[in-house]
């Protein structure tokens, strides 16, 4: 489904990615760990082109994507999530999900001023899409509050939804269990599951809760300084001891 | 060989304006390296210079060089007021406020200078502190001349940017300049003043452009409380032409534009002279953004 | 059709001050002056509101938006007086001609500044409305017609209430309707965070582009009424002073607000010309030095802008 090659990228002198590859397949869950400041997020933003690569390939099905701008990999089908969350905080609950979606599902400037037909059918599934997608990850009711008014774990649940309003067939999450409680991080996983199956998605997770991406991951690829150390199944990255020394800590987990 | 006398002649006159575009654009990269903030009334401080500068001579019949101390004081002052009554309690603010703030203190000093009890809205000549000589040269077989101003100029901002070196890289307050522009955050923890540096750098600054607002007074011996505006808006391009932030990079983008200026008025026609420079923006916003000298950086 | 079914409300009301405006108008109450101020009152609410789509709802910061009030200002007189179209019929077409020029030209220079945000974009398009102002300055050269710096004269007077009225009523009606449209959302998004715009796959580029083509188009129409209002023009009334104008009239009546900008054109330009008749000549100079405190107080009073609830640090 997506096959990077090489990937570098520098900033000044420290080579966050240095010739990193990895690819993932049709309905697999990819989980990258790796210590802080190992690269994990900058791959993220070479894959949806936020940097320029410095070097490297990268193909989405089978299609090369290296020089598309990030709007056009969104539309293509690879959808994210921010580290430090990136929503459209003024704007409410529902138009954060009724505008990804809309940008999938297009009317003329002309049927929006004279609010034709086609106008009035679009908007009323984006918005009934919106609320199915709200339900689904446990935010209904909400729909006019502004969302960055949101307690946090919630603001985190609504970006996934934002993400899945553009029906997606990769989605890159980026440390989705960042500040969230066991308790929350258990709901998380259940989530995560369901939407796997019910929106037939492929997805990459970057996740420091080991508890999270041991449980969800099918392969796990260990990164440091910007480099692959090792990939493998989560049982047998758990064992590793250039991970647990590098990563883990002192005890394994 | 006429031809090169005359580009040669050219462009020691876009030097000389440029050497006074250079003083102006150090005020702007400096306070924005450590800000991020435009300072549009920053060419106002500069009118504020030449008219300081214009009563200390004709009204105090001042001598000159005590002049160039008064007007850098008063012009610091009026920076350092500046940045405490309208800059500091907007921060934290969204950057377009900052620069809103920055258009209303701009049109404010404008305009009140320009009430006839302040200064005039007329113009005014500027006093001639001494006879303008001329010297011929000949090298090579092309002949061109300068002024003893020219000479002036380029020595005073060479003597100022000197000084402005060893401020910035041979003094404790210089290197707490260059820590807070680097990264405030970091900088705070090391126990700098932040306050302090920014308002050090805002007087200094605004010396810098009153050394400008004498030097144009005396080139160009015609002041106006609107005379700030376009040399403001042009230093501000040279700035960011240099990569805003860059002290060389302001007085090399300060004389580049101002021979461009000049050369663009003598060869083509002066009305165009305020065009070139938006031409000059846009290319290099095109070409590169983060200027001559600056380093390219991706953002997320 | 569902446009003015769903406008029947605004339409209607905008109707009844119709009414209102040409019985006083023609019961001869007001005078000539204070008709041509109403007038323009309406022509300065439709330029505000196109600074308003373009900084307001989709956050890009512009300081140069009367050079396009001017561009649409010049299209329409030249073409008005060298095609010898002096009727108040061909007006609609030649309003459209300065919207189009207008937007055109946005557009033009929109693909490179655009790339820019907040203060260089400000930076940039100041430098764009001196340009635009060095060629009203030099137009004589191109065509006598234009009058250069000493300005434009003999434009006929075609603008009147009842067109003024039609234009601006219909056009705020349309920007209400894609500011409510996916195009809108879109534009909101982008002034939120174009980082996450790019992300859910909104062509940002294209989306800002379209914004300030379109809001440059509302103030080229603008500039064409005003053209045939006031039957002459010059450089300096298109100048940076006009930009701040409509700046402060889209800070005043909020950012992301329509009706606050009508409100808040109405009181602008009846406060300004208030002024003018209350205040002697030598005291008007005033007017320059309190209108940027204002600015100013208005800035640390509501940095985040006056419909925002958040105040002070953030
Ligand atoms: N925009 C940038 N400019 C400069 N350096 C950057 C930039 N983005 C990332 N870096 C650097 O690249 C390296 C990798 O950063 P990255 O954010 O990818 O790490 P990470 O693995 O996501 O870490 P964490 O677990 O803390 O999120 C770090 O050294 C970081 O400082
Ligand atoms: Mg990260």
């Amino acid at each position: 489904m997506l096959e990077v090659e090489r990937l570098e990228k520098s900033f000044g002198g420290v080579r966050a990615v240095d010739g990193f590859s990895f690819h993932v397949d049709k309905g697999e869950t990819l989980g990258i760990i790796g210590p802080n400041g190992a690269g994990k997020t900058t791959v993220f933003n070479l894959i949806t082109r936020f940097y320029t690569p410095d070097g490297g390939r990268m193909r989405f099905m089978g299609k090369s994507i290296t020089h598309l701008p990030p709007y056009r990999l969104a539309r293509l089908g690879i959808a994210r999530t921010f580290q430090n969350l990136r929503l459209f905080k003024d704007l409410t609950v529902l138009e954060n999900i009724t505008s990804a979606h809309l940008t999938g599902h297009s009317y003329s400037p002309f049927a929006g001023i004279f609010r034709t037909r086609r106008h009035l059918r679009i908007e009323r599934e984006a918005r009934d899409n919106a609320m199915m997608l709200l339900d689904f990850l446990g935010l209904g009711g909400k729909e006019q509050a502004p969302a960055g008014s949101l307690p946090y774990g919630e603001q985190r649940r609504l970006e996934i939804a934002r993400a899945l309003a553009i029906r997606p067939r990769l989605l890159l999450i980026d440390e989705p269990g960042a500040g969230m409680n066991p308790r929350e991080i258990q709901d998380l996983v259940a989530t995560l599951r369901e939407v796997k199956a019910r929106f037939d998605l492929t997805i990459v997770m970057i996740e420091h809760q080991m508890g999270l991406v041991m449980n969800i991951s099918d392969r796990i690829l260990v990164m440091d300084f910007g480099e692959k150390i090792m990939e493998g199944t989560p049982s047998e990255v758990r064992k590793d001891r250039r991970v647990i020394e590098a990563y883990l800590g002192e005890e394994p987990v | 060989m006429e031809q090169a006398s005359y580009i040669i002649s050219q462009v020691i006159n876009g030097l000389q304006l440029g050497a006074v575009y250079a003083l102006i654009a150090l005020g702007y990269t400096m306070v924005y390296g450590i800000l991020r903030l435009i300072n549009f009334a920053h060419g106002d401080i500069f009118m504020l210079g030449a008219f300081f500068a214009y009563f200390l001579i004709s009204r105090f019949g001042t001598p000159i060089y005590l002049v160039f101390f008064a007007t850098m004081a008063m012009c610091a002052l009026a920076g350092y007021l500046m940045e405490k009554i309208a800059y500091k309690p907007l921060r934290n603010a969204p950057k377009i406020s900052l620069l809103i703030t920055a258009v209303g203190v701009s049109l404010f000093l404008e305009y009140f200078c320009s009430l006839k009890a302040i200064f005039t809205p007329d113009y005014i000549g500027f006093p001639r502190p001494f006879e303008v000589s001329a010297w011929n040269i000949s090298l090579g077989g092309i002949d061109f001349s300068f002024t003893n101003v020219q000479v002036i100029i380029f020595a005073i901002t060479f003597f100022t940017l000197a000084l402005l070196y060893l401020l910035v890289y041979r003094t404790k307050q210089g290197t707490a300049m260059r820590a807070v522009s680097h990264d405030q955050e970091a900088a705070a923890l090391m126990g700098i003043n932040i306050d302090h540096t920014v308002s050090l750098t805002f007087m200094v600054g605004a010396a810098l452009a009153g050394v400008g607002g004498i030097l144009y007074g005396i080139a160009y011996p015609q002041i106006n409380v609107f005379m700030g505006i376009m040399p403001g808006i042009k230093s501000f391009i040279a700035a960011v032409l240099g990569g805003i932030g860059i002290i060389h990079g302001a007085v090399i983008g300060g004389l580049i534009v101002g021979v461009s200026e000049v050369v663009v008025s003598a060869f083509l026609s002066s009305t165009y002279r305020d065009g070139v420079i938006f031409v000059i923006l846009l290319i290099v916003l095109l070409v590169k953004p983060s200027g001559l000298f600056g380093k390219r950086i991706d953002k997320v | 059709m569902r446009f003015f079914l769903d406008s029947r409300k605004l339409i209607l009301l905008a109707a009844g001050i119709y009414i209102v405006l040409k019985l006083l108008f023609s019961s001869g109450i007001v005078s000539e002056y204070i008709q041509q101020i109403t007038i323009y009152v309406f022509i300065v609410v439709l330029a505000a509101t196109g600074l308003n789509v373009i900084y307001g709802y989709t956050g890009q910061f512009s300081l140069g938006h009367a050079a396009f009030y001017g561009i649409g200002a010049y299209t329409s007189a030249y073409l008005v007086k060298t095609l010898g179209l002096n009727s108040v019929f061909a007006l609609p077409a030649t309003l459209l001609a300065g919207g189009i020029m207008a937007g055109l030209i946005a557009c033009i220079i929109g693909i490179p500044i655009l790339r820019l945000r907040d203060d260089f974009l400000g930076i940039a398009t100041l430098g764009f409305g001196i340009l635009v102002r060095v060629f009203f300055d030099n137009s004589d050269r191109i065509s006598e017609t234009l009058g250069g710096s000493r300005g434009f004269t003999g434009i006929a007077k075609l603008t009147n209430l009842e067109i003024t009225f039609v234009v601006t009523v219909f056009l705020l009606i349309v920007t209400r309707n894609i500011i409510s449209s996916r195009y809108g959302l879109f534009w909101r998004c982008i002034k939120d965070d174009e980082t996450a715009s790019a992300s859910i796959g909104i062509d940002t580029t294209r989306m800002k582009l379209m914004a300030f083509s379109y809001g440059c188009f509302l103030a080229g129409v603008a500039g064409a009424l005003y053209a045939h209002l006031y039957t002459f023009l010059h450089p300096s009334n298109f100048d940076f002073l006009k930009s701040i104008d409509f700046l402060i009239i889209v800070i005043l009546g909020g950012m992301g607000n329509i009706a606050g900008t009508i409100y808040a054109g109405l009181l602008w330009v009846g406060f300004i010309e208030g002024l003018r008749i209350a205040l002697p000549s030598n005291i008007l100079d005033l007017r320059w030095v309190f209108i940027p405190l204002l600015l100013i107080v208005l800035m640390m009073w509501r940095p985040y802008g006056l419909m925002s609830k958040k105040k002070g640090d953030g």
